[in-house]
């Protein structure tokens, strides 16, 4: 057996084939289910690890397989997927953890974490793809794995979110699907090459790619929240809390966001796409949907529902920072590919203990939460800091690099009015939260105490998610400048893509 | 080699006589005849792969005076297809049909059923062509009767009438062109064929008839209530196997036969009316109250797209990109066959546990059944054409094909059907979620819910990830 055509295939089997026998689990199998989850999580972590090293010393990893004439499917390991798989599979141990605490006692168990570990699949999978056709193929299996998660309650509610959660993601994968199909007739199969392949197509076929990159690039903005494609978000909200910080931090918004990166980069190059004239409608999108999702945060009185609209604000950053020409943006937006994660996934997680443990749903309840569950809003005060942009914070590397980017591209003229004008929306929108949570006094009585403060003051499986991707969001804050850190890493991709 | 095509026609043929003869020991009979079948199509297709398209003449007789069983590719894979669906279903009607008396009056019908469906795949002329349709067309009225109440036997009887119509224009058909050309060998006819007015009259009757048997719209009126009707196990192979090869034949004599004659407006015809059932169908579906309704309306609504390709298949220069579409044509009427058996399959179970397949009331059911809502699910995304099913392949085929003939409407429609489709399966799969009493274990009726299983599996993972031998074994012919 030969790890470098295995390795791929193999990180993403890691999650799909413990998914696909916790299906066939009895409901009451707590203890096998939950051994396979955190193995699968486990064993990802370690091949994610050898993979890492080997892109870092560059070594080339690739799973090839043909499904039809011309159309084969590729698991290919580079600079730029190794970010998001290593990103996926962290996040995804912990969520594991958190999401066996949350749903302790809930029916349909076994279903949920047979989808859950799908998600996770087709995620790595669509990070691992070494071009379009595969990316497309993962992209719509998330579509189709996340859409349970979101059903999970079966409360008209929640199948009101999942079904406009479908309509959009389904059309928005027609789209992409038309798009690939086009180029794929024009060009041949589109593999992900540093630098992109389309600049040497000859120039009658220019008005043609422009059509097709407002294809894919409206197919993808629909899971990253481009407004005014955002709609399905805030009302997937409905989900569990596990699903939501997956869904917000890693999953579907990072998978359509990490498709704008691909394709921007790796098909058509960002010197090209720049030389058409693309990258302007993209930058104007990505700063239209920051400023729009941050006022629309201001308003919401649902915590879930605030943290919806700002991931709807903060994802864009990406799309910015893909838009802003030269080596400086490139990194700020792929460096908050995982600032933006490990933040939103440590809000989600304390929003869903505030829930959990006192029965909490809304902002105006949160009078005081501090000195009942003080590690969880540390934890949540920390993230939010990092998303308006404090340092030593993770947030804060990201938009540094990001107006430094804008200021070598000459674009800081709208770029930096953006940025900052999105801080203080960011700070208006959670400073508020953080002040209600520490220095007001609680009210008689929490919403409905479902846990008791005993030792700690939820349950640990609740408590040490929210904690640990705290201190990585300060981690990677702080050592920004250690090796392998996410910012080293961008700037590694950086170069690369760049020819550096 | 040439022994599995003996076998594949004599072994069901076989085994309607012995179920007549020893009704207590049908069930197995079936079960076996389905193993000896599938190994014997396996054999077969394997053989056609290393050996290219084989023949046999019964009793030594040459074409024109004997019987002669022919295979390529194609027939090979409609082959396996067939003795793969006919064996679940065997496996699932054996459980299905609780009393033994209503099993001694299904078995030895259905064995005449595979029997028919065999022959045609592996006839290669015209009138045996003729007459395995007939047989297959009245065995499958009679199963469809079956269902016993006087919708069923109504629709039967519509059925029939139809079914009868389509033969005899396919018939008046062959004669014209027996007359003209004096052989009805498939093989010596495509190298005689040649344009003019008896060709076009004899193609356009037998391809009226074939349209009529495959319910290609506005043909379609009888199918959904025959196919609603009828007891599930002959429902899924009405939908998968016999619209099916009606399909198959309209396939060999206009990409065959015919080849040198078809116009490229004829082609635009089909092509058009395939938009149409592809538009209509999906559009019934969703409208459908029944389950068993929304999936007979959706067989309408596949059997459109297939008809797509048509015009694109007649415009592509012969090349890759032409081989490529005609494999996804045919990596799409596999998948279909396999999905829509297992969908009316799992309607079964769903119409046996509760009494009833109103979508409407579907809420307990569906939760209470989970692997058969799973296998609703799966065959659900395989005909929406979500990867990583054979029908996403096969759409992908589709959108090129229209990409590189710049025939952009059918693109539209592809885009335009599909999301139909995707909108009456989650109407369904809706009710799967929810807080209903659920059993402990996923799978409660084995024998029923397994099949359904690995059938809409087979058509979503199976076909989607090693469909690549689809297009090595289509590469001889078409």
């Amino acid at each position: 057996m030969n790890l470098d055509t295995w390795l791929p295939l193999l990180v993403v089997a890691s999650s799909l084939l413990p998914g696909l026998v916790i299906f066939f689990l009895s409901e009451s199998s707590h203890w096998l289910r939950t051994a396979l989850n955190l193995t699968g999580a486990g064993v990802k972590l370690v091949l994610v690890g050898v993979m890492v090293w080997g892109v870092f010393h560059e070594h080339s990893y690739e799973t090839r397989w043909t499904l039809a004439p011309g159309l084969d499917l590729v698991l290919h390991a580079d600079t730029l997927s190794v970010l998001f798989v290593s990103l996926s599979t962290v996040l995804w141990l912990v969520t594991t953890v958190y999401a066996i605490g949350y749903l302790e006692k809930s029916p349909h168990r076994s279903r949920f974490f047979g989808f859950f570990s799908l998600c996770v699949s087709a995620t790595v999978g669509l990070a691992l793809a070494g071009n379009l056709f595969t990316f497309v193929i993962f992209y719509e299996l998330l579509t189709l794995a996340t859409y349970p998660l979101v059903a999970h309650r079966g409360t008209p509610e929640a199948l009101r979110g999942a079904r406009i959660y479908l309509a959009y993601t389904l059309g928005g994968g027609a789209l992409l699907l038309v798009g690939t199909v086009w180029l794929h007739v024009l060009a041949g199969p589109a593999p992900f090459v540093e630098g992109g392949i389309l600049h040497r197509l000859p120039a009658e076929y220019h008005a043609q790619l422009r059509v097709i990159f407002l294809l894919l690039i409206i197919g993808l903005g629909v899971k990253a929240a481009l407004v005014p494609l955002h709609g399905w978000l805030p009302r997937a909200m409905v989900a569990p809390a596990p699903v939501s910080a997956l869904l917000h931090a890693v999953a579907v918004v990072k998978a359509g966001a990490f498709g704008i990166v691909r394709v921007v980069y790796d098909v058509y190059g960002v010197n090209f796409a720049d030389e058409l004239g693309l990258l302007t409608g993209l930058g104007i999108a990505a700063a239209v949907t920051i400023i729009y999702g941050s006022i629309k945060a201001l308003s919401q009185d649902n915590l879930k529902k605030r943290l919806a609209y700002s991931t709807v604000s903060q994802v864009s950053y990406i799309a910015l920072g893909t838009a802003i020409l030269g080596p400086v943006g490139t990194i700020g937006g792929i460096v908050h590919l995982v600032h933006q994660g490990i933040m939103k996934i440590t809000l989600f997680f304390a929003a869903g203990n505030y829930a959990e443990t006192l029965g909490i749903h809304k902002v105006s309840e949160m009078n005081g939460v501090g000195r009942r569950m003080p590690m969880t809003t540390i934890a949540f005060s920390v993230a939010a800091l990092g998303m308006i942009g404090v340092p030593p914070v993770a947030g804060f590397v990201s938009k540094w690099y990001l107006g430094l980017g804008a200021v070598e591209a000459g674009m800081a003229a709208w770029v930096m009015p953006v940025l900052i004008v999105s801080s203080l929306l960011n700070a208006a929108y959670f400073l508020p939260v953080l002040q209600r949570a520490w220095f007001r006094n609680p009210g008689s009585a929490w919403p409905a105490e479902h846990i008791p403060a005993a030792r700690f003051e939820t349950t640990a499986a609740l408590l040490w998610p929210p904690v640990v991707t705290a201190t990585l969001a300060l981690a990677a804050g702080l050592f920004a400048a250690a090796p392998y850190s996410p910012l080293e890493w961008a700037e590694l991709i950086a170069q690369r893509e760049y020819g550096l | 080699m040439t022994d599995a095509l003996i076998w594949l026609v004599a072994m069901p043929l076989a085994a309607a006589l012995a179920t007549l003869l020893l009704p207590r020991h049908a069930s197995v009979v079936v079960i076996i005849t389905g193993v000896v079948t599938t190994l014997a199509g396996g054999i077969l297709l394997f053989a056609v792969g290393t050996q290219g398209a084989l023949s046999y003449e019964i009793g030594g007789w040459t074409a024109g005076l004997g019987i002669a069983l022919r295979a390529d590719g194609l027939s090979a894979l409609l082959l396996l297809m067939t003795a793969l669906v006919m064996l679940a279903a065997s496996i699932y009607a054996s459980a299905y049909f609780s009393k033994a008396v209503e099993r001694a009056r299904f078995w030895p019908l259905w064995l005449l059923l595979w029997t028919s469906l065999n022959a045609l795949l592996l006839s290669g002329d015209l009138f045996n062509l003729y007459v395995t349709l007939e047989l297959l067309g009245l065995s499958a009225v009679v199963l469809a009767s079956l269902g016993g109440k006087t919708a069923a036997v109504a629709a039967a009887l519509r059925y029939l009438l139809v079914g009868l119509l389509g033969s005899m224009l396919f018939l008046a058909g062959v004669s014209l062109i027996y007359a003209g050309y004096g052989t009805l060998d498939i093989a010596a006819l495509a190298h005689l064929i040649e344009p003019g007015p008896v060709t076009w009259t004899a193609l356009a009757l037998m391809t009226a008839g074939l349209l009529l048997k495959t319910a290609l719209f506005p043909l379609h009126f009888w199918l959904p209530p025959a196919h609603a009707s009828a007891p599930a196990p002959v429902s899924a192979v009405l939908s998968a196997l016999v619209v099916k090869v009606a399909f198959y034949l309209v396939l060999r004599l206009w990409l065959d036969v015919f080849a040198a004659v078809v116009t490229g407006a004829a082609a635009n015809l089909l092509g058009v009316l395939g938009a149409g059932a592809v538009l209509w169908g999906s559009w019934r579906a969703l409208r459908a109250e029944r389950l068993k309704l929304l999936a007979a309306y959706s067989t309408v609504a596949q059997l459109g797209y297939l008809f797509l390709f048509f015009p694109l298949l007649q415009a592509l220069p012969s090349g890759p990109a032409r081989d490529a579409a005609v494999g996804g044509l045919v990596i799409l009427a596999l998948t279909h066959g396999f999905a829509k058996a297992g969908l009316f399959m799992a309607i079964g179970v769903i119409q046996q546990r509760c009494g009833h397949d109103s979508i409407r009331d579907l809420d307990g059911t569906a939760q209470r059944l989970p692997a058969t809502t799973f296998a609703i699910a799966l065959a659900g995304v395989a005909l929406i054409g979500l990867p990583p099913s054979g029908a996403f392949l096969g759409k992908w085929q589709l959108l090129a094909g229209s990409f590189a003939t710049g025939q952009w409407l059918w693109i539209l429609v592809t885009v335009a059907g599909s999301l139909l489709a995707a909108a009456y399966i989650f109407r369904v799969l809706g009710h799967a979620f929810g807080h209903q009493a659920y059993p402990q274990r996923p799978v409660t009726v084995a024998r029923e819910e397994w099949p359904a299983l690995v059938l809409t599996a087979m058509a979503m993972v199976g076909l989607g990830l090693a469909g690549a031998p689809v297009w090595r074994l289509l590469e001889g012919g078409l």
